[in-house]
Formats: C-alpha cells, sequence, structure tokens
C-alpha cells in the first residue's frame, strides 16, 4: 500500500516537472506562442507546454509570483515589476522574439493619407478636433484608443504620443478586433492596432516622424527595412534560475522554424 | 436507529452547506472592502517613486492633476503655479542617459543619485521623477516634493479617470458613476413598459398554446451569454443609433441602454407573469361577475394585487442592468466622460473593472481603485437587493 502511495506521488510529482513550461501574458504575443507550441510539441511529443494568455501584466505578475515559467509581453518590464524580482533574490532575463509594427488607422471612406506623428498626436491628446485641419473633410475626430492597461496602449503613447496622456475621456475598446469594428461604422475614426490586425475594413495611413518629409506605408517589409518608426520588440521574461528550464522553448522561438512562424503570424522576425 | 442517524446527517449536511455559502460571501464582502480601503492610504504619485525640484524652487501647492498637466506639457512655465518665470523641464529616469554615460553611472548605478542630484542642482526650472532607491534628497539643492495620499474626495468627486498616467494618475470615478447609472436607469425605461406589456399579454391575453411556446422562449433569452448580446450591440444596435440619429459615434450610452434593456426584458416579464398569473381566480372571477370588463379586471384587480410582485421584476431588472459588464464594455465607447446628454459615449463600473483588472499590477492603486469600485456597485446592488426584498413582502391589499 504504501509503495503504491509512493508510486503516485511520483507520478504526478514527475507529470509537474513535465508540465513545468508555463507561457503565460500579452495578448498580442499569443498567436506567436501558441502556434509555436504546436510545432514544438509535433518535434518534441515528451514535452508539455501550455500557453496562456491575460496581457502583458498578468504575465510578468504571474512571473513574480511564480506561477509561471515565461512571461510573454509587448511592452518592457517596468523598473517596479523588475525590483520586484530582484527583491526575491532572483533575476530576470529579457529576450526579445519578434517585431510588432503599429498601424494608425482610419475609416476606408476617409480621403486622408498621410499624417505626421505630431497631428496623430494632437489628434490623440484632443488638441485636433477636426478632420479639416490636417486637411480631410469637414467631419469631427473620434480617436479610438486601447483600454489603459494594454501593453498595445504604454507603447503607443511612449512612441507616438511622447509619453503625455490620452485625452481624457477617450474612447477605449477591450480588443484589437472590436477597434476594427468601430473603426469601419465611424466615418471620423482613428485608431492604433498591431500591423498583423490590419484589414480591408480599415485603412492605414502613412506616417512621418520628421514632420512631414517623407511618408512611410506601414509594412511587414518597412518594418524590416526599419524605415516605419512605429515598431516595437515584444519579448519572453524568465528568471535565470529557471533557464534550463525554458531555454529549448525560447531556442524553439529564434530558430529559422521558430522566425518562420513569426513571419507568418504577421509579425516581424528578429533574426 | 439509522433512521434518525440518517436524518441527523442530512441536517448537518444542510446546516453545513448554508454556513459555507455564507461564509464565502461574507469573506468575499470582507475581502473587496479590505483590498478597496487600503486605497486610501496610497500616494498620489507612482509608488516607488518620488519628484525632485531644484531646492530654490518656491512653488510648494502640487495635486494629482497639477503634476499631470506639468508632465503633459499643459503647464510649461513655473509662474503658471505662481513660482518664477522659468520654463518647467521634464526629467524622468532614461534622461539621465543625455546628461552622462553609463560608465559614469557606475556598474551597479552606485553614482546615480548623486549624478541626479548635480543634475537637478544645475537645472533651476526641473522637476524630476526618479524612483525612492536612487533618491537625491539628501545632497544639496535639490527638494523632494510632499505629495498627499489619495482623498476620497478625489476618488468620489474627480472628473479624470487616467489610472496609468505617471507621475500622477488620476483616479475620478464620478463620471463612471453617473455612466452606470444613467444607462441603467434609461434601459429600465425602455424596458418596464414592454416588459409589462408582454407580462399582461402573456398572463392574461394569450392563448394557452401561444404562452406555452412564448415562455420558454422569453426564458431562453436569459440563458444568451451577455457577450454575445455584446457583439450583437456592437455590430447591428451602435451602426443603427449612428445613423437615425446622425452621430459621429454609434457607440453611445443609448446604445448601451438598448441592449440592457433587451437584456433584462427576460427577467422583468417573467417574474412579472409570474405575478399576475398567481392572482387568485376567485377575485377576477368575482370583478367579471360585477360586471367588469376583462380590461378593468386587467388594470383595477390583477395589475394591483401582483404589484408587489412587479416591483420585485423592476428592481430586479434594474439590479440585472447594473452589474452586467461584457454587453455595455463592448457598445458604450468606455470613455470616461461626464455623461451630458445620451449620445455621449460613456463608461460603466463594471466595464472598467473587466477592462482594466486583468493588467493592473497587484496591490498598486490602481489594482485597489479598481477593488473599491467593485465595493461601490457591490453596495449599490445590496441597495437594490433591500428594496427588492422589502418591496415583495409587502402585500398591500388597501389600494385594490
Amino acid at each position: 500500500m504504501r509503495r503504491l502511495i509512493l508510486l503516485a506521488l511520483a507520478v504526478v510529482f514527475g507529470m509537474s516537472q513535465l508540465s513545468a513550461q508555463k507561457i503565460k501574458g500579452s495578448e498580442t504575443v499569443l498567436p506567436i506562442t501558441q502556434k509555436a507550441a504546436e510545432l514544438y510539441l509535433k518535434v518534441n511529443p515528451k514535452a508539455q507546454v501550455s500557453v496562456t494568455g491575460g496581457g502583458s501584466g498578468v504575465g510578468i505578475a504571474a512571473l513574480i509570483d511564480g506561477t509561471t515559467d515565461l512571461a510573454q509581453a509587448s511592452r518592457k518590464i517596468k523598473f517596479d515589476e523588475r525590483q520586484k524580482i530582484q527583491q526575491s533574490g532572483n533575476t530576470v532575463k529579457e529576450v526579445a522574439i519578434a517585431y510588432d509594427a503599429l498601424a494608425i488607422i482610419i475609416n476606408p471612406g476617409n480621403k486622408v493619407t498621410n499624417l505626421t506623428r505630431e497631428q496623430v498626436e494632437g489628434m490623440f491628446t484632443g488638441k485636433i478636433k477636426n478632420w479639416k485641419e490636417v486637411g480631410g473633410e469637414d467631419m469631427k475626430v473620434v480617436p479610438y484608443s486601447r483600454e489603459t492597461s494594454s501593453g498595445t496602449y504604454e507603447f503607443f503613447k511612449e512612441s507616438v504620443l511622447k509619453n503625455k496622456n490620452h485625452m481624457s475621456g477617450i474612447m477605449s475598446m477591450p480588443a484589437n478586433g472590436a477597434i476594427i469594428q468601430s473603426v469601419k461604422q465611424t466615418k471620423g475614426a482613428i485608431a492604433y492596432v498591431g500591423l498583423a490586425y490590419v484589414n480591408k475594413d480599415v485603412k492605414a495611413v502613412h506616417i512621418s516622424y520628421d514632420k512631414g518629409k517623407t511618408y512611410v506605408e506601414p509594412s511587414v517589409k518597412n518594418a524590416v527595412n526599419k524605415t516605419y518608426p512605429i515598431v516595437r520588440p515584444l519579448y519572453f521574461y524568465y528568471l535565470r534560475k529557471n533557464e534550463s528550464k525554458v531555454k529549448a522553448f525560447v531556442d524553439y522561438i529564434l530558430s529559422p522554424a521558430g522566425q518562420e512562424i513569426v513571419k507568418e503570424v504577421g509579425y516581424v522576425n528578429v533574426k | 436507529m439509522l433512521k434518525k442517524f440518517s436524518n441527523f446527517t442530512i441536517k448537518s449536511l444542510l446546516i453545513f452547506s448554508g454556513a459555507f455559502a455564507g461564509i464565502t460571501i461574507l469573506f468575499i464582502s470582507i475581502f473587496l472592502f479590505k483590498e478597496g480601503l487600503g486605497f486610501f492610504k496610497k500616494p498620489a504619485v507612482e509608488e516607488g517613486y518620488s519628484l525632485f525640484v531644484n531646492s530654490k524652487n518656491k512653488v510648494e501647492d502640487f495635486d494629482s492633476k497639477k503634476i499631470k498637466e506639468i508632465f503633459d506639457h499643459e503647464i510649461t512655465n513655473w509662474s503658471e503655479l505662481g513660482g518664477e518665470d522659468v520654463e518647467i523641464l521634464l526629467f524622468r529616469m532614461d534622461n539621465i542617459f543625455d546628461y552622462y554615460s553609463d560608465e559614469e553611472l557606475g556598474e551597479e548605478y552606485e553614482f546615480l543619485a548623486e549624478k541626479l542630484a548635480e543634475v537637478i542642482k544645475a537645472e533651476e526650472g526641473i522637476i524630476a521623477f526618479v524612483p525612492h532607491q536612487y533618491s537625491p534628497a539628501e545632497y544639496s539643492g535639490v527638494k523632494e516634493l510632499s505629495v498627499p495620499n489619495i482623498t476620497p474626495s478625489d476618488f468620489f468627486t474627480g472628473k479624470d479617470w487616467l489610472p496609468t498616467a505617471t507621475p500622477s494618475p488620476l483616479f475620478g470615478t464620478l463620471p463612471m458613476l453617473l455612466g452606470t447609472l444613467l444607462v441603467s436607469l434609461v434601459a429600465i425605461l425602455f424596458a418596464l413598459p414592454l416588459g409589462l406589456g408582454v407580462a399582461i399579454y402573456l398572463s392574461e391575453l394569450a392563448p394557452e398554446g401561444i404562452r406555452k411556446f412564448l415562455k420558454p422562449i422569453i426564458e431562453l433569452l436569459a440563458g444568451i451569454p451577455s457577450v454575445v448580446y455584446g457583439f450583437f450591440g456592437l455590430v447591428v444596435l451602435a451602426p443603427l443609433v449612428q445613423k437615425t440619429f446622425n452621430l459621429p459615434v454609434g457607440e453611445t450610452a443609448l446604445t448601451g441602454s438598448l441592449i440592457l434593456a433587451i437584456m433584462a426584458l427576460p427577467t422583468i416579464i417573467s417574474i412579472a407573469e409570474d405575478a399576475m398569473r398567481n392572482t387568485p381566480r376567485a377575485m377576477k372571477e368575482a370583478s367579471l361577475a360585477l360586471g367588469a370588463t376583462h380590461w378593468q379586471t386587467i388594470y383595477r384587480v390583477i395589475i394591483p394585487y401582483s404589484k408587489s410582485g412587479i416591483s420585485a421584476a423592476v428592481v430586479l431588472g434594474i439590479g440585472r442592468a447594473i452589474g452586467e459588464t461584457m454587453a455595455v464594455l463592448m457598445v458604450t465607447g468606455n470613455a470616461a466622460l461626464m455623461p451630458t446628454s445620451l449620445f455621449d459615449p460613456v463608461r460603466t463600473i463594471p466595464a472598467t473593472i473587466a477592462a482594466e483588472l486583468g493588467e493592473a499590477p497587484s496591490g498598486g492603486a490602481h489594482y485597489q481603485a479598481l477593488f473599491l469600485l467593485g465595493a461601490i456597485l457591490f453596495i449599490i446592488t445590496l441597495f437594490i437587493s433591500i428594496a427588492a426584498e422589502m418591496i415583495s413582502k409587502k402585500k398591500n391589499y388597501k389600494d385594490m
């Protein structure tokens, strides 16, 4: 009897060892890790990988609490999050696994095709209220943002708004899909989504970061050759003490096969 | 003997499950308030950080709103805050690398505090946002700003909700509280006449066959997941509202109210209909025998008799509308504006919690603010439930 219990314990313990590969975090990175996990399991049938979303903040919080092995994030780890990890006597390692270009989208019926960074900033901070002011028709600018806690929001605020806040009372949508739907329906809309989400229902504007000298179309090609300015890295974070556990999977994503997945899902490869 | 034993077991099992449910609910409410009330002990500046200025700076009076305006470049000169006529220079941690190289700061940034102090001393108009850990407060020429804690009046009467703004987040919940109440009340105004009409039709006028067919279908409506209603609202109702009223956007308070009205209907219909059908047959027949018409019987006998049931239906419908999350999250536009008309986008409390809790760093001010919002919602629904309880207990025959 005792032997049976021991055996059962050993099995349970062994299982938990095997299923140790837990990945959690950003919804933006999720498509890559899901696809990669599927293919990785085909190559390594013995391995166990579980992938969940929840958001960049959730992923990093789980890393701090030790409930995940790998946190996926669409923003850089924050200073206080890094500190929390250091206080618990660990160090965190960061790996950039892909790049994501952020596209500024408007309604297809809107005639504007070029915008400078300053103009976009003006629209999202409430200084520019009518499309007339940027050479468009006479209609109200309706900016849609992501929820304040999303990694996309943080990155947009940092890169395009230069750390200024969105105007207070901006419309915010819970997901990329809802943003596309709203922009499609609203004539004066302007919003931002990851390049992978852009489809024919919306129009991506060309952006200039040099006050209108050159306008660059958001595309994977322009993101790779670094002419498109609004590009952010997507990260994996893990604790150094867990390195041996997660190394194989991280290496897989950085391998040519893994980077192929990155491109397939619509992001930009790092290697 | 055996029977006694099994009776005893069942009795204790029932007591146990009752106690368990009670304790769980109590525990949840305590947890909610405990997490929420810690909020008022948080500083108005992001936790773990402080603001520093040059010691020559005379400005003393800071609050979250002013700090936000400074960092948004809306206030650009200290004279606007009553100080000297000096341009404001914003300084965040990363800016240190414009002044010094990595080597000068030391391998583990051990010289960082010293170098920060040098910068702050040299720039008269500076306001620096720096983590406590590298606080340069002990050096000369540097003044740490004392920022007060967040006060209840900031929270309950503030009009700006910018929970992730750095360095000073704004937690004004008034627009959301009003938004929630507005959307729910308008929803009930739509749902009540319609729901009562259907209830009267089903209980009094509809042939038995139709009733047997319609009642389960209406009750089935209550079982549709709210995200499905939300998607329907976003794709169908929002463009409809936008076109009908010729608005710039379709995601408005009105759209939210319409969707909530549809969602509250099954509750209202079902409870009101049950109440009406419970009118004793003798009462109805007495009324008819006195020569009253069918219609007179309905509004002079049946409705007054089932008044308490109808009120309970209304209150439960409001409860459903106030607590609804997913559908309103998708159709109201979620703009934390003070609602001025039905055609403005609004943001409700449940939608805010659902959208933001997932990514708020746990234990931080934002996280606690969301719990406090949950506590407010809890109190509102508690009052509604108490009201429902009191109304449905009251059997008032006097008015008949």
